[in-house]
């Protein structure tokens, strides 16, 4: 076997030609860019990160951060759709491989969804103590959606409260936080079973009187903890008072209220994550966590939740990383786990933008974001259509951009004159002189090779290339030598300024408008033209003959005679160079 | 046309003549104001604030077409079809866009355009136009030409005919390499091509063999082609010429030639106006909009420093002509609006307000000429818009029909506007 390294493929291929055929094979790394419906991911994220690249600042902090909340927001709106879509391609995929290879993908982007969500809440948005708790509860209620199809299935049945579920629809409420939904359950149950009437309006009664963080700025953290505290004390005696003993569901509940670990952790399989058990318990005994405690929490959470039998996975120690607000452990941890370089790439560059990062100045100079933005462009580079948007990742990168684009986009394939066009724009605009001389020299050669005289110098004149214009028109010479008359005379015709790009198209062009005159029978100006022609040296050594072979008749002429005397010095000169 | 948005000063600024010509067209440079719109919404429902809807398609777009409307038809269109580009798989696709008051079968939001069904084609689309209500013509980069049925009841599409090698450049030392159609237009059952190897076909929608061939029509590339009459089609190429072709006459030369002053600009597009068939626009590689009279001179009559970058695609729109459609490499897509206001007409023709329809017909046409072929920019109210307000990616094709537009671009996504002059 021999191999040979691509941007970002390999190819492989047999040495041992054994009986069979041998086959080439092409190894590629990234395969997800290949995906159809990951597409939708680069294109539209694209869009958002251009936009944030270009949008002006925002003087104010608190308007900035609005700003990138809602960049965050849109990224991961942009994640859910192309999730969305990944579902509906695995339910309708027939191939069971291909239908694995979606629900593969599909539990990939719900996890980067998880992820960015909570980088979101802990680092862009910085919730500070009292609403982080709030938005952690959103975050937990919004990853774990099997809750829903119980609940529904509960409600939709004839006597809730006498469902088998009905039990763990309440418990999951209540460690959530949704009361409200919890007390309308239970209100079920009360009408159900009115001997427990009493119980019912005391856990009611707590639990509407739970004090939680508000939302806007009306309560401080030290009246809210006093609250708490207060509504804590209660709850304990109550149970203390043995209350709830006859109804252990509700006993419960309300050593849940308390934060009593064991009774949270009895409901593991409910809650499913260590993170939901985390955001359980600070609901319940730390309300007004602050966001550097949440470390010791979270890591005790971990622990606790899952005991001995299980070792913690990728996505938990990104989390863990990001509770720990280690944003280099964070990227780190996901680059190594993700097969591809997107998620990385443009979180990184959201935090850069909230000046998260600090120049952590990599060995070989640019910084963490440059790196992730240049690896990610240039996989983008390897697809043979997604190359466009790769562009506008080089442009934002300060330091290496602008080298590692004129290096891939030579390496482009120009099958059409429209995409050569597209491509040469591309270096107009940014001032790449090399590679549009050296693609407008491709196509001009191309286009020289099938006889397209006008789209090589049309070519020629983008680039302004005198020397390809000289060989065009040494080209048309040569052809009016061989056959005596000029070939697409449209195009020498009607030169125009372009004539002056090259001193033999100039010739070219003059020269067919000499014949012209003759034509028209107005051989004064001809004969005049003619001699410019060969007193301005611009004529080509080997054409000299024909130029005065042509001379010839027009010396017959009357009203040429007079001016051969003048210019005969200047005739004779030219004569003795050949 | 805007709420809310302030009036634009609709003067554009006259530039210096043009050194090279004596006789200069002066170009001017007007400048769009960006339509209004906020920050980019992903999935806004359309019918809300948001008039446009976007799907994001996985496939780079070069051309998007409506179908057209039968005759009498009194609703705006629903179909459109697109080619894709740069594909290792290139597709056909139909697409039905529902009306904007009903919610779609899943739930998903109005309006946007839904799937019909789609069709692998063999190289980059370059071109596409609607034969009639079921056939599509369509120009390939192989050079070949496809003609494609859309058969309706069972939603699919299957490739009816094909000119193999429509265009190819003809080398002396190999067989025939091919060269790229980069245009196509029908009048049914006629169909002209052009391509990059300055062949003009004209074939027939049941022939299997070319009805004629011009050979070597141009030396340089042909980029589009559209009819000026029934037997008469305007050219433009690769080094700023506007021809005329005349295929009553036998003689393989064009009819006429017109080019651009000074510097031989490439001209990549070009469009008739609906009525006034002397009126003609084209857009150039370097983003200028020309005005063209055919019938007098040899140059373009104004000359408008638009777009930044190639101007991909120029359409007049087929019923309310005052409008002109442009867009380009840049990214942008202008709306240009020369409607004179309405309180500047006469007022015996003004009926409280109502709509134009009833005016008579001379008053319009006089106010059309003098808007689109007008030279004084002191007499001129030609209100641009900027239709998109994010632009990133080249849009490079858009297709205008009774109030619906719809444009493609590189950024792999479709835009609909179906309440165009709301």
């Amino acid at each position: 076997m021999c191999f040979e390294w691509g941007p970002a493929e390999m190819l492989l291929c047999e040495t041992l030609f054994a009986r069979g055929p041998s086959c080439v094979f092409v190894v590629r790394r990234d395969q997800d860019i290949y995906m159809e419906t990951l597409r939708k991911l680069f294109n539209e994220s694209h869009g958002i990160f251009v936009g944030l690249q270009r949008c002006e600042e925002e003087r104010a902090v608190r308007a900035r951060n609005a700003q990138l909340i809602q960049v965050s927001k849109n990224y991961r709106s942009v994640i859910r759709a192309c999730m969305e879509d990944m579902h509906q391609a695995a339910i309708s995929a027939r191939d069971s491989a291909l239908h694995s290879q979606y629900s593969i993908q599909v539990s990939i982007l719900s996890a980067m969804e998880l992820i960015w969500n909570l980088c979101e809440i802990l680092f862009v948005e910085a919730a500070p103590a009292g609403p982080l708790l709030l938005r952690l509860l959103d975050w937990v209620q919004l990853h774990i959606c099997d809750v829903d199809n119980m609940v529904r299935e509960v409600l939709s049945s004839e006597n809730p409260s006498k469902h088998k579920l009905f039990w763990n629809v309440v418990d999951i409420f209540v460690l959530q936080g949704r009361m409200d939904e919890a007390r309308h359950l239970l209100s079920k149950e009360a009408i159900a079973n009115p001997t427990s009437m009493n119980m019912y309006k005391i856990l009611d009664d707590l639990m509407k009187k739970m004090p939680v963080p508000s939302v806007g700025n009306t309560q401080t953290l030290t009246e809210m903890e006093l609250k708490w505290q207060h509504w804590h004390e209660e709850c304990q005696r109550y149970l203390q008072d043995g209350t709830f003993a006859s109804s252990s569901h509700m006993e419960s509940i309300c050593k849940i209220l308390l934060g009593d670990e064991n009774a949270i952790l009895e409901k593991k399989e409910l809650m499913t994550t260590w993170y939901h058990f985390l955001v359980t318990r600070l609901l319940y005994s730390h309300p007004t966590v602050k966001p550097m405690e949440l470390r010791f929490y979270a890591q005790s959470s971990m622990d606790m939740f899952l005991g001995e039998e299980s070792s913690p996975e990728p996505l938990d120690t990104i989390l863990m990383a990001a509770f720990e607000f280690e944003l280099h452990q964070v990227i780190k941890e996901c680059s190594v786990a993700l097969s591809n370089w997107w998620f990385v790439a443009h979180l990184t560059d959201l935090l850069d933008h909230c000046k998260l990062l600090q120049s952590h100045n990599l060995y070989f100079g640019s910084n963490m974001r440059e790196f992730l933005l240049l690896e990610y462009a240039s996989g983008l580079f390897s697809h043979h259509s997604l190359w466009q948007l790769g562009v506008d990742y080089f442009d934002h990168c300060p330091e290496y951009g602008r080298v590692y684009l004129e290096l891939h986009i030579e390496r482009i394939p120009l099958n059409t004159e429209q995409k050569a066009l597209k491509v040469l724009r591309i270096c107009e605009q940014r001032q790449m002189h090399e590679q549009v001389r050296s693609i407008c020299k491709i196509m001009a050669m191309k286009a020289l090779r099938n006889n397209r005289l006008g789209s090589a110098l049309s070519w020629s004149i983008r680039a302004k290339d005198a020397a390809f214009a000289t060989l065009i028109s040494d080209r048309f010479l040569k052809d009016y030598c061989e056959r005596g008359r000029f070939s697409d005379l449209d195009l020498i015709d009607n030169l125009g300024p372009s004539m002056l790009l090259s001193d033999r198209l100039t010739f070219l062009g003059k020269y067919r408008e000499f014949h012209r005159l003759y034509g028209e029978k107005r051989f004064s100006e001809a004969a005049r033209l003619l001699l410019m022609l060969m007193t301005a040296h611009i004529a080509p050594c080997s054409f000299w003959m024909t130029l005065l072979t042509d001379a010839l008749p027009l010396l017959e002429q009357k009203e040429v005679r007079m001016l051969r005397h003048a210019h005969l010095p200047e005739s004779l000169r030219g004569l003795f160079q050949l | 046309m805007r709420a809310g948005t302030p009036d634009w000063p609709c003067l554009p600024a006259r530039t210096a003549a043009l050194a090279a010509a004596p006789s200069a067209v002066p170009r001017r440079s007007p400048s769009p104001r960006s339509q209004s719109g906020g920050a980019w919404q992903r999935r806004e429902p359309c019918g809300a604030m948001e008039e446009v809807c976007a799907r994001f398609v996985s496939q780079k777009i070069s051309k998007a077409r409506w179908r057209p409307l039968p005759v009498a038809a009194l609703q705006p269109p629903d179909v459109f079809a697109t080619g894709s580009w740069d594909n290792e798989d290139n597709r056909i696709s139909i697409w039905s866009v529902g009306d904007v008051g009903s919610a779609g079968l899943n739930g998903e939001y109005q309006g946007e355009p839904q799937l019909l069904c789609d069709i692998r084609h063999n190289g980059d689309v370059m071109d596409m136009q609607f034969l009639d209500q079921e056939r599509i013509v369509v120009a390939s980069s192989t050079g070949s030409v496809t003609v494609f049925r859309h058969h309706q009841n069972s939603q699919t599409l299957s490739a009816s005919h094909r000119w193999e090698n429509a265009h190819c450049h003809a080398d002396q030392y190999t067989a025939c390499g091919g060269a790229a159609c980069t245009g196509v237009i029908c009048n049914n059952p006629e169909i002209v091509t052009v391509g990059e190897d300055g062949r003009i076909n004209l074939f027939r929608a049941d022939q299997k063999d070319a009805v004629r061939t011009i050979d070597n029509a141009d030396s340089s590339t042909l980029h589009a082609v559209t009819f000026l009459r029934t037997t008469e089609v305007l050219t433009v190429n690769s080094i700023g010429q506007l021809k005329v072709w005349d295929f009553r006459q036998q003689r393989n030369e064009p009819a006429q030639i017109f080019s651009l002053t000074g510097e031989r600009v490439p001209l990549h597009c070009v469009d008739r106006h609906p009525n006034q068939q002397h009126i003609v626009a084209t857009g150039g590689q370097d983003g200028m909009l020309s005005i063209w009279d055919i019938r007098q001179g040899t140059m373009p009559v104004s000359l408008l420093n638009a777009h930044e970058a190639e101007m991909w695609e120029v359409h007049f729109h087929p019923s309310n002509p005052d409008h002109l459609f442009t867009c380009s490499e840049d990214g942008s897509l202008w709306h240009w609006d020369t409607s004179t206001d309405v309180s500047e007409k006469p007022s015996f023709l003004h009926q409280g307000g109502r709509s134009t329809a009833y005016f008579s017909h001379s008053t319009i046409n006089q106010s059309v000429v003098s808007a689109w072929l007008s030279n004084d920019p002191t007499k001129d109210r030609m209100e641009i818009t900027n239709l998109i307000p994010n632009q990133t990616l080249s849009v490079n094709t858009l297709d205008v029909l009774g109030p619906c537009l719809v444009y493609g671009t590189d950024a792999e996504a479709i835009y609909v506007n179906r309440q165009l002059f709301a």
